[in-house]
This record gives structure tokens, C-alpha cells and sequence, in this order.
């Protein structure tokens, strides 16, 4: 994997070789460069506004000096980048609406906007000669006196650094094969630097709640574009059994019911019986397992029938008691349902309950599910009981489910889903 | 195959496949297939063209492959409440059967799971049994609401709930006393048991016969 930003770049072997010291190295060149830029401009509007603030015509020039923090950490932004992949946002909303004054006005009230002024001055006045610095000391130096070989070649003599003289051979590469060294320790100071630098504009300049606002969002609609998906297989997979392998096998079944009709007692018959029989098993086998991939009923009739139906497939009695207004979105009905199902079958297997009861409704925006067992109880959610993927679809459609259990039961499964009535 | 009388049909299956192999059975069965259909809308109209003595009909068909077929059967017998339908579903769901009885007047209907076509002799009874006005509901289905025991079916004697399964399969009583080993009498004795508990008031025998049938379905 890349490194994300210059940090990570410096805990690794290679870096010296990267692109990375180099990044550095022109993040700290662009910074100075603009940070004297920014000062020139900073100083000048506010000198010729305050000027002629005393003629008025200054004032606009003054409101123009309070927001250049933001062109300022505009181009910070973007500059991040050399030595930070991760995006970074931009801190500030969206007029309500267009034109001059709606803009100034919200800029005005953000507080980005003066903590960005803050910036900006911040830059002009101290930071630009850190890069300024930071380059010269931890590039060009070095390299001035990786060069001496070069200045002795060329000029006859030497001053490195402007202090020492050097006029031999010797000297000259030993003074080279120092710099060296001071090059390498310095790619590594200038990566700390430029990376302290970013953090430093990053924190002033960006918006870091944003940035994880945006990637939880995202987040979260990728996981529901999961189970979309997955609910999508689902649905073809069962149209695909029923409309292919389970009509053959009727075919089937019924042509080996014509021919053992036909068939003259004997062994003949005998087998056709056993064939017969054997294929109406395939069948209610293959029935079965359509139904557990996506019932029927769900889709037609929604989830008060498909959980009535859920019940009379119980083993263990099962009362009902469920209102809805009506229908609820599929993703919603399909996991309450599956959690439904899941409910009924572990209470089936280990629960030894002689009664269940599934109640609930639509109540203040979201289905309520209670199934409750007179069961021993000591269920958990954890132990392969199946319920931890189904809380995990619960917590797509931002549910919960919620499991009490104590040893002696009773056990009481509680599935809660913000949800509105599908008109 | 002897069959008591030859019933005229109208088939509505979307695979050509089950729809060939129907066709052949009622077919050698002494039956005619005057209509055999692909989608719920078709068979509308092939039932209005050839007025059928029974309606087979799937309950997932085009154009939607939800339960048209179903939506078809009812709509069919609000038009015609004497039309018997026998319906064939992939599924045995309480649902789909209590939907079909509720319409008409309840009697003539049947909802078979498509497996069922398989036991060749017992379809064509049904069938026949549907046709003369009966009511037949899959003995799967049955047998799932057996194992709930809900008001009102909980004053009902496991003997009554017996019966009542048998009424639901579409017997009468003769054939009930056959399969308890029972006096007809008995039967008899049982069934006015069951619709007194059941509140329901004495009126047309058969016609409270499906109204206990759906009180067990609606349990």
C-alpha cells in the first residue's frame, strides 16, 4: 500500500528513494513563496485601505484584507496535497442563496472563516520563513556542500558555506561525502517539518469533522448498497429455481404419475412408485428451501402474513400479535421478517419454550418487533445463533436489536426500525 | 381413468412445459382443456369466450410473476361466484387459500400446491370434487394450521379439529366416517359440534361447512 501522507512515508525503508523527500521539499518552497506573497498583499490592502478608510473607498479593501484567510487556506488545501493524500474539505457551507450578499454575509458569520483569517496571518507572519528556512537548512546547505568538488573544479577554490576554504583535492571530497550525509539527515528533518507543517494547516484550514462525516456516510451507503445487492441475489436466485427447477420436477412428477397409472403391476410399477416418490420428496425439499431464500408471501402480502406464516410453520405455538399501517420498505420487511424466522427457529431448538408470542406495530416512525418465549433462557446473540448477522443487516437500515436472556428465561428479542409506511 | 363426467377447462399455466403435460393429463383424464393460457389477462378472456365448467389456474404468472393468477381467480369469481376455480400455488400459504375462499361464496374453490398434479388420481379428484362445488384446500396447509391451536379452534375436541381438517380437505361425510372408521352419524354429531362452537348459526349445511373452513383458515 502507498504511504497516506509524509508520516507514514518516514516510518518506512525507501523513503529516501520516494518521491516523498521531494514533496516535502517543494511543499516548504511553495509555502515560503506564498506566505511572502500573502504578507505583500496583507500588508498592502491594509495600509492603502486604512488609508483611505478616512475617503470610505478604503472599507472595501479592509473587508477584502478580513477575508483572505480565505483564497489563503483555499490554496493551503490544495498544497496538502504534496504531502497528505488524504482530501481534505472545505470547512465553509454554501450561500442560501445567490448573489454578493448572501455569500458575504454567510462567510462573515462562519467561524472557519476567521479562524482561515487567523491562518493566513499566522502564515504571512511567522510560518513562510519556517519553510523558508526549513529549505535552506535542510537542502540547499547540504547540496552547497555536496557541490565543493564541483566550486574547487571550477573556481580554483572553495568556501563552503561561506566559512571554511577549501583548495585541496582531499578536503574537497571529504567535504562532499559530508554533505551527503547532511542531505540524507536532512530529506528526513525536511519530511518532519513539512509533515508538521500540514498537520498544523490541516487543523487551521480544513474541516475534520466533515472529512468524517463524509467517509461515515459513504460508508454507510456502501454497506446498504451491500444488501441491496445481496437482497437482489437473493430474489433471483428464488425466481430462478421456481421458474426453472421447480417446474420441471412438477413436470416430472406428474409424467411419472401418468406413466405408473399405465404401468402393469410388477416391478416395473414398483420402481415408477419409488421414482415417484422420490421426486415429490425432491420437490417439497426444493419448495422448502425457495421458501427460506425469499418467501413468497413476503413480497405479495408483506409482513404481517409473511409473519403469520412464519408462525404456522412453527413448531413450538406461536401467537401473533401484529399491527401495521400498511406496507414498510422491502429492506425493512425483509430483515424483520429473516429476524423473525431466526427468532422462531432457535426458541424451536434450544429454548424449550411452550409459547411464543411475536407482538409489535409502527409506532413514532419505526416498526417495533417483540418475540417473546416462556423458554429456559441463557440465549446469546453472539454463539453462532445466526442473530449477529441479522443485527448487523437490523443496524444497516439504522435498527437495533437487542437481546435479554437471563438462565430461566424469559428470553425477549427486541428489533427496533426507523421506518415510514410505503404509501 | 373413469371419471363421472367429462368437465370442459380452462388452463392457466405460464410453463409451456406444466401447461402440455396438464393439457395431456385432463386430457386422458376425460377432460377438455378448451382454453390453455399463459397469463392472468388471457385467461379472463378465454373464460368469458368459452364459460368452463372449472378454472385451473397458477398463482405466479406474467407479466408481473407475483400472484396475478391468484388476482385473477378472485376477480373471476366476483364477476361469476359460482365459477369454480381450483387454484395451483408453488407455495402452501394460509394467505393465498383464505384470499380465494373469501371470494364468491366460498364453495367451488380449490388451492392445491402444484405437487399435488403429481398423485394423478387424487388432482383429478379434487378437481372433480371443486367442479361439483366443493371446497378443497391443500392438505399441507392443513396440516400447518393443525399445529397452531388458537381461539376459537381451542374449544374445538382434538377429535372435532380432526374433522374439521378432513371438511377443510374437501370431504363429506361419508368419506370422513371411511377415514376415522366412524358411524356417519358420528361425523354428523361432530360437525354440528364444530359450528355450534364455532358460532355459527344454523343455516345451509354445506354453506356453514366453508365457513368453518375459513374460520380455520383465519385462526
Amino acid at each position: 500500500m502507498h504511504p497516506r501522507d509524509v508520516w507514514q512515508a518516514l516510518s518506512r525503508p525507501g523513503y529516501l528513494l520516494s518521491a516523498w523527500p521531494w514533496r516535502s521539499a517543494c511543499y516548504l518552497l511553495t509555502g515560503a513563496v506564498t506566505g511572502a506573497v500573502v504578507l505583500v498583499g496583507i500588508v498592502l490592502s491594509v495600509v492603502v485601505g486604512g488609508v483611505l478608510a478616512l475617503a470610505l473607498v478604503g472599507l472595501p479593501l479592509l473587508l477584502g484584507a478580513a477575508l483572505a484567510g480565505l483564497p489563503v487556506a483555499a490554496l493551503e488545501r490544495s498544497r496538502l496535497r504534496l504531502v497528505d493524500a488524504e482530501p481534505s474539505s472545505d470547512p465553509h457551507r454554501s450561500p442560501g442563496e445567490p448573489g454578493l450578499r448572501a455569500w458575504l454575509s454567510t462567510r462573515l458569520r462562519e467561524r472557519a472563516t476567521w479562524r482561515e483569517l487567523g491562518h493566513a496571518l499566522l502564515f504571512a507572519g511567522l510560518l513562510w520563513p519556517v519553510d523558508a528556512l526549513a529549505f535552506a537548512v535542510f537542502l540547499l546547505g547540504p547540496l552547497s556542500v555536496v557541490a565543493t568538488p564541483l566550486l574547487l573544479a571550477v573556481l580554483g577554490e572553495a568556501k563552503v558555506l561561506k566559512v571554511w576554504l577549501v583548495t585541496t583535492w582531499p578536503a574537497a571530497v571529504g567535504w562532499a561525502v559530508l554533505g551527503l550525509v547532511l542531505l540524507v539527515l536532512g530529506a528526513y528533518l525536511m519530511g518532519v517539518v513539512a509533515g508538521a507543517r500540514a498537520g498544523l494547516a490541516r487543523l487551521l484550514v480544513a474541516s475534520p469533522e466533515a472529512d468524517l462525516g463524509a467517509r461515515v456516510v459513504e460508508l454507510a451507503r456502501s454497506r446498504v448498497r451491500l444488501v441491496d445487492a445481496f437482497e437482489a441475489e437473493r430474489r433471483r436466485i428464488e425466481r430462478d429455481l421456481h421458474d426453472g427447477a421447480q417446474q420441471r420436477l412438477v413436470a416430472l412428477t406428474m409424467t411419472l404419475g401418468l406413466a405408473r397409472l399405465d404401468a402393469p403391476p410388477g416391478p416395473l410399477a414398483d420402481q415408477l412408485a419409488t421414482a415417484h416418490q422420490e421426486a415429490g420428496a425432491a420437490l417439497a425439499e426444493l419448495r422448502e428451501l425457495i421458501h427460506g431464500i425469499h418467501p413468497k408471501v413476503l413480497a405479495d402480502y408483506g409482513l404481517e402474513a409473511a409473519v403469520a406464516d412464519a408462525a404456522d410453520r412453527s413448531a413450538v405455538p406461536v401467537d401473533v400479535d401484529l399491527e401495521l399501517p400498511g406496507r414498510l420498505p422491502t429492506a425493512v420487511e425483509a430483515a424483520a421478517y429473516f429476524v423473525v424466522c431466526e427468532a422462531l427457529a432457535n426458541v424451536g431448538r434450544h429454548s424449550g419454550a411452550s409459547r411464543v408470542e411475536v407482538s409489535g406495530g409502527h409506532r413514532d416512525g419505526r416498526l417495533l418487533l417483540r418475540i417473546r418465549d416462556d423458554g429456559c433462557g441463557g440465549a446469546r446473540a453472539g454463539q453462532g445463533s445466526g442473530l449477529t448477522g441479522l443485527a448487523d443487516r437490523v443496524s444497516v437500515l439504522d435498527g437495533r436489536l437487542s437481546l435479554t436472556s437471563p438462565p430461566g428465561g424469559p428470553t425477549l428479542l427486541r428489533v427496533e426500525i426507523p421506518c415510514d409506511p410505503a404509501s | 381413468m373413469r371419471v363421472e363426467r367429462s368437465l370442459r377447462v380452462v388452463l392457466a399455466e405460464d410453463s409451456v412445459l406444466l401447461r402440455d403435460g396438464l393439457v395431456g393429463l385432463l386430457g386422458r383424464c376425460g377432460h377438455e382443456v378448451v382454453a390453455a393460457v399463459g397469463d392472468a389477462e388471457a385467461l379472463v378472456a378465454a373464460v368469458g369466450e368459452h364459460d368452463p365448467d372449472v378454472v385451473v389456474t397458477d398463482v405466479r404468472m406474467p407479466p408481473g410473476f407475483q400472484d396475478e393468477g391468484l388476482h385473477a381467480a378472485v376477480r373471476l369469481r366476483e364477476e361469476r361466484p359460482t365459477l369454480p376455480v381450483l387454484v395451483l400455488s408453488q407455495y402452501v400459504q394460509r394467505r393465498y387459500a383464505a384470499e380465494l375462499l373469501d371470494s364468491g361464496d366460498g364453495t367451488g374453490v380449490g388451492y392445491l400446491l402444484k405437487d399435488r398434479v403429481g398423485q394423478v388420481e387424487e388432482f383429478v379428484e379434487a378437481l372433480g370434487e371443486v367442479a361439483d362445488g366443493g371446497t378443497v384446500v391443500d392438505p399441507e396447509v392443513v396440516r400447518q394450521l393443525l399445529r397452531r391451536r388458537r381461539d376459537p379452534l381451542e374449544r374445538l375436541t382434538p377429535r372435532e379439529r380432526e374433522v374439521l381438517a378432513l371438511i377443510a380437505e374437501g370431504r363429506s361425510n361419508g368419506a370422513i366416517a371411511r377415514e376415522l372408521v366412524v358411524s356417519e352419524a358420528a361425523v354428523g354429531k361432530h360437525v354440528s359440534g364444530i359450528l355450534t362452537k364455532l358460532d355459527l348459526p344454523p343455516a345451509d349445511a354445506t354453506h356453514r361447512r366453508v365457513l368453518a373452513v375459513l374460520a380455520y383458515l383465519r385462526a
